[in-house]
């Protein structure tokens, strides 16, 4: 039984940045805009958490830095994107390189140095559990008030909504902020709870992985606890499997996550029907009001 | 005084004959695959090489480059050679051919290559036996542990992986011949979410020790955290687990560095493939810590006797996996069995990926 | 907001001349910044990193060969994504497409005539396309978002490449190293120095393709069909054909970059194996030279230079050589808000 309360433990830890940077991003999306940023986004947030708490000794700190750093590469994305018009595919992708390129630069220091960890009772820490919280608050924010409606609304049809005199750009700088934060804590959950440790690229490709998380959950929240948790499980079954013997070898067991996201973007896509009952319409188009 | 010692070392030089150029100092330069602060294997290269410059640092210059990755080694290995080193260390297994490649085009420098099995007129190959101290770390965990099994932590299945896993299971065999291990492979050398995250698994399914072939602190942290046990990898890592670490097998460079580098500066460099252990001091053991003091004592014995050349893991007959026996009675395996080890001890349950 | 934005009558052809100009000066006043934070003399770590490496001859080799696979890719992906083809996928490519090429030395090493060289190179544009087409497939079938497929399949390439690599396709007497045997005679490619055949394939690609797009019907199709899908579908323009061709295509170039990379540079396959990140760089190099593949030529050289002096600044500055990639993100954003000057003029209002 202890045993395999160690394992959830250490599949709950695994799940949480993904459920995290996931949950931010699907906020974007649902607000028509596609930040492929979210690994460079996630790694600064790491840095910077790990770099705040190791200057002022306090988790809170380094969490609040982190979220920051996040927020703010978001907001560089959100100017080239929502106000240059710049193409979103390919701002994404720059702020990608810079994320990783910063960080570490900026870690450069941060290598080897030790931190707190944040305190834990029996492995479960307080962004664990905020974590689910913050699931319960995207939800009740998008499908029960005002302004979650207003952003779906600027999510599928930009152009309807400004002419009901939604503030289309201010609300999508508002999610991208929110999205970049989330990656950002995410990146700080890794470098001040899970290992906690900072070594360049730490983050290893899981901003990625939060992003197909998003369509694999259908951009709805909930799901995403779903996608979060599977995915998290199988990075961690793989090493199970090789302690129980088994000789699966372990690079085709890592591959199941991304085929599993293929298939299910495969499922939910070709049915234009089921498509565009919950893509956002207007996802990845810029906006330009013409008047 | 130091002017003297310096006109000594020039005309020393002048008459060794192996310096192309008027430069005073013999540049010395190392690449590193990791970060000098990773508080691991490139730390321990690093500390080796301020041994150097304390004991030459008048007559060599060292230079270093950090983070050089393996696929993309050939150029800072040549952008070095181009600089004006003289002898080039390149401290991964992962440099070998781009180490090949640009020693062919500049015969005049010297290469040195950790880890590696191949050599050329101008590249040596030197390697620490490790393994050495996995012996002593098999034994004391045999000793503490209370579950009868170890977690190991693995990065790729290399010769000197295998045979430290060997010498570790050896070892905990003379205390304990129901010893167990769990092995899980990462397949990186540096990952600290992964290695913390096979320590978590490995914990979970019944280890309370943990010991690494990788170079990150990140499992003695996890042991610190879940008040088990462990050993520290390539230096001391007991500040990352106060409570946990053992000891640790720590690699210590300086005498091997220091060594080369007066053979260079006195004209008697020879390229060779050198293989140290203890008994030069290559490899030793961090202090004993978190056990009792009988166990300190058997360590502490061990080691000696290894030193001593008294005692060697690796000395036959040892039952292979398969049953199959290799190994004279009370005579060590040769170097080249275990350079090119390829087969787990019987008692080992895993199947050795191939 | 103060910032406004006004769309020109008609695309200004100065500033499509000038913004990428704009946008590497740009560049460099950001890098020298941050060598001045780090206490070196910003011009100093400007010429160490820029224009040291064309200085030397050997450097310059390094350049054409660091530029090779970018040119290769870049030009590729400029026409698939001037057609709005998002392949994101180009890495994953690659290593498909070097592991395609790293058979025929593998399981047929004493194939040692002339003829094993195209074969190992048509192994790798095979390899590259037949990874790509999975993306295209899904999308024209399923209408799956190619963006997020292709990216997919970079990690899975990447798992399948090393699984293979450091099993079956292993060296038997590499000491359980993660590496095949090392290809030797016809099985590698002529080099000139360090540069080698693939060079000539990028230049010939690169001028290829851009005398398709600007001269060919093909082109004309594909240019239609991203820039007015509607317009391209009253012309018989078929949007699905599009995207298996332009799938096919910088897929193909992708594996023909790989094949010409373990067949030019390494003589082998080892894993990890890093050229595929180039993958992703190729994207930079194909916005930077404005979605044109000639263009491509220029900016691959400019994007292989920045390499370079990242392994420059880490020898000679010591400063990480993840500047590199500080320096392509950055002329990236400015490449992009740069453009914006092209369709729109920059208006300031004063809020009333």
């Amino acid at each position: 039984m202890e045993q395999l309360w160690a394992i959830a433990i250490t599949i709950i830890a695994a799940s949480t940045p993904l459920l995290i940077a996931a949950i931010g991003e699907l906020v974007s999306e649902r607000s028509g805009v596609l930040n492929l940023g979210v690994e460079g986004m996630m790694i600064m947030g790491a840095v910077a958490g790990f770099g705040a708490t190791y200057l002022t000794g306090s988790s809170a700190v380094g969490i609040f830095a982190s979220m920051l750093a996040g927020a703010g590469m978001a907001m560089l994305f959100g100017f080239l994107t929502l106000t240059l018009l710049a193409n979103q595919v390919a701002t994404g992708l720059a702020i990608t390189l810079l994320g990783i390129g910063l960080s570490a630069l900026i870690g450069e220091n941060f290598v080897g140095k030790q931190i707190e960890r944040l305190p834990n009772f029996h492995g479960i820490d307080i962004l664990i559990i905020f974590s689910f919280i913050l699931v319960g608050l995207v939800s009740w924010f998008l499908f029960r008030t005002r302004y979650g409606l207003m952003v779906r609304a600027v999510g599928d049809s930009h152009t309807s909504a400004h002419s009901m005199g939604f503030s289309v750009i201010g609300l999508r700088y508002a999610c991208v902020a929110f999205g970049g934060a989330c990656a950002g804590l995410a990146g700080g959950y890794l470098s001040i709870a899970d290992t906690p440790q900072w070594v360049e690229n730490m983050t290893a490709g899981r901003g990625w992985i939060a992003l197909a998380l998003v369509v694999f959950a259908t951009w709805l929240p909930k799901r995403v606890v779903l996608g979060a948790y599977l995915f998290g499980t199988i990075s961690i079954l793989s090493f199970v499997v090789q302690t129980m013997g088994l000789n699966v070898p372990p690079q085709l067991l890592s591959c199941t996550p991304y085929l599993v996201t293929i298939v299910a973007l495969v499922l939910i896509s070709r049915n234009k029907r089921v498509l565009r009952a919950n893509t956002p319409a207007c996802l990845g188009q810029a906006f330009v009001a013409d008047r | 005084m130091k002017k003297l010692l310096i006109s000594a070392a020039l005309a020393a030089m002048a008459l060794g004959g192996t310096q192309a150029h008027a430069a005073d100092k013999l540049k010395a330069c190392w690449v590193y695959l990791g970060a000098i602060g990773d508080m691991g294997y490139t730390f321990q290269h690093n500390e080796g090489v301020k041994e150097v410059q304390k004991e030459l640092g008048d007559k060599v210059e060292t230079v270093y480059v950090e983070n050089v990755t393996e696929a993309d080694a050939a150029g800072p290995i040549e952008r070095l050679a181009r600089d004006g080193c003289k002898i080039i260390f390149t401290t991964s297994f992962g440099y070998m051919e781009p180490t090949l490649q640009v020693a062919a085009k500049y015969p005049n420098v010297m290469f040195e290559h950790a880890t590696g099995y191949k050599t050329a007129p101008n590249v040596s190959t030197y390697n620490a036996k490790f393994h050495q101290g996995r012996y002593v770390e098999g034994q004391i965990a045999a000793k503490m542990s209370k579950t009868g099994v170890a977690g190991y932590i693995v990065s790729f299945p290399i010769p000197e992986v295998v045979a430290g896993i060997n010498s570790f299971m050896l070892g905990a065999q003379s205390v304990n011949p129901n010893f167990k291990i769990k092995i899980i492979w990462v397949n990186t050398w540096f990952d600290p979410g992964k290695e913390g995250d096979a320590a978590k698994v490995l914990f979970s399914q019944g280890a309370d020790i943990i010991v690494q072939h990788t170079d990150s602190a990140a499992a003695i942290t996890v042991a610190e955290q879940q008040g088990k046990l462990g050993f520290g990898q390539s230096s001391d890592q007991i500040k990352f687990g106060p409570h946990a670490q053992l000891t640790a097998d720590v690699d210590n460079w300086g005498p091997y560095y220091v060594r080369r580098l007066k053979q260079m500066l006195d004209g008697t460099y020879k390229p060779m493939q050198s293989w140290d252990g203890m008994a030069e001091g290559t490899v030793a053991m961090a202090p004993f810590t978190n056990m009792p003091d009988d166990v300190k004592a058997m360590a502490q014995k061990t080691v000696d006797d290894i030193t001593s050349g008294k005692l060697d893991p690796f000395t036959g007959p040892i039952t292979k996996q398969d049953g199959t026996v290799v190994g004279e009675k009370g005579k060590p395996l040769a170097d080249g069995d275990i350079l090119g080890m390829n087969w787990y001890v019987k008692g080992i349950d895993d199947k050795l990926p191939q | 907001m103060p910032l406004r934005l006004e769309k020109r009558a008609e695309r200004s052809s100065t500033m499509a001349l000038v913004s990428p100009l704009i946008a590497i000066a740009l560049t460099l006043i950001f890098g020298a910044a941050v060598f001045a934070s780090r206490g070196v003399d910003p011009w100093h770590g400007l010429y160490v990193y820029f224009v040291e490496p064309l200085t030397d001859e050997w450097a310059r080799e390094k350049l054409i060969v660091k530029a090779t696979p970018l040119v290769l890719m870049g030009a590729g992906l400029a026409l698939a994504y001037r057609a709005n083809v998002w392949n994101i996928g180009a890495a994953g490519q690659l290593q498909i497409g070097a592991l395609f090429t790293g058979l025929i030395p593998v399981y047929f090493s004493n194939w040692q005539d002339p003829s094993v060289m195209p074969a190992m190179l048509l192994m790798g544009v095979v390899g590259g396309m037949l990874w790509a087409l999975i993306p295209a497939y899904l999308k024209v079938r399923f209408n799956a978002n190619e963006i997020l497929t292709s990216l997919m399949m970079v990690y899975i390439a990447d798992l399948v490449f090393d699984w293979l690599v450091r099993g079956p396709m292993r060296d038997p007497k590499g000491y359980n190293f993660p590496k095949t045997v090392n290809f030797v005679g016809w099985q590698t490619l002529p080099h000139w120095g360090d540069i080698h055949l693939g060079a000539l394939f990028a230049l010939v690609a690169a001028l290829g393709l851009g005398f398709m797009a600007y001269r060919m019907l093909k082109g004309f199709e594909l240019l239609t069909l991203g820039s007015a899908p509607r317009a391209g579908r009253f012309a018989g323009f078929s949007a699905q054909r599009a995207i298996y061709f332009c799938f096919a295509l910088s897929g193909g170039l992708a594996g023909l970059a790989g094949a010409s990379d373990v067949m030019g540079v390494s003589h082998q396959l080892q894993t990890p194996y890093s050229t595929p990140s180039y993958g992703f760089v190729a994207i930079i190099v194909a916005f930077l030279g404005r979605l044109n593949p000639i263009g491509a030529i220029f900016s691959g050289l400019l994007l292989a230079l920045t390499f370079l002096g990242g392994e420059a600044a880490q020898t000679s500055l010591h400063i990480p050589d993840k500047i590199a990639k500080v320096f392509q993100g950055v002329l990236l954003f400015f490449v992009l808000a740069c453009d914006t000057l092209v369709y729109y003029r920059v208006k300031w209002e004063s809020r009333k």
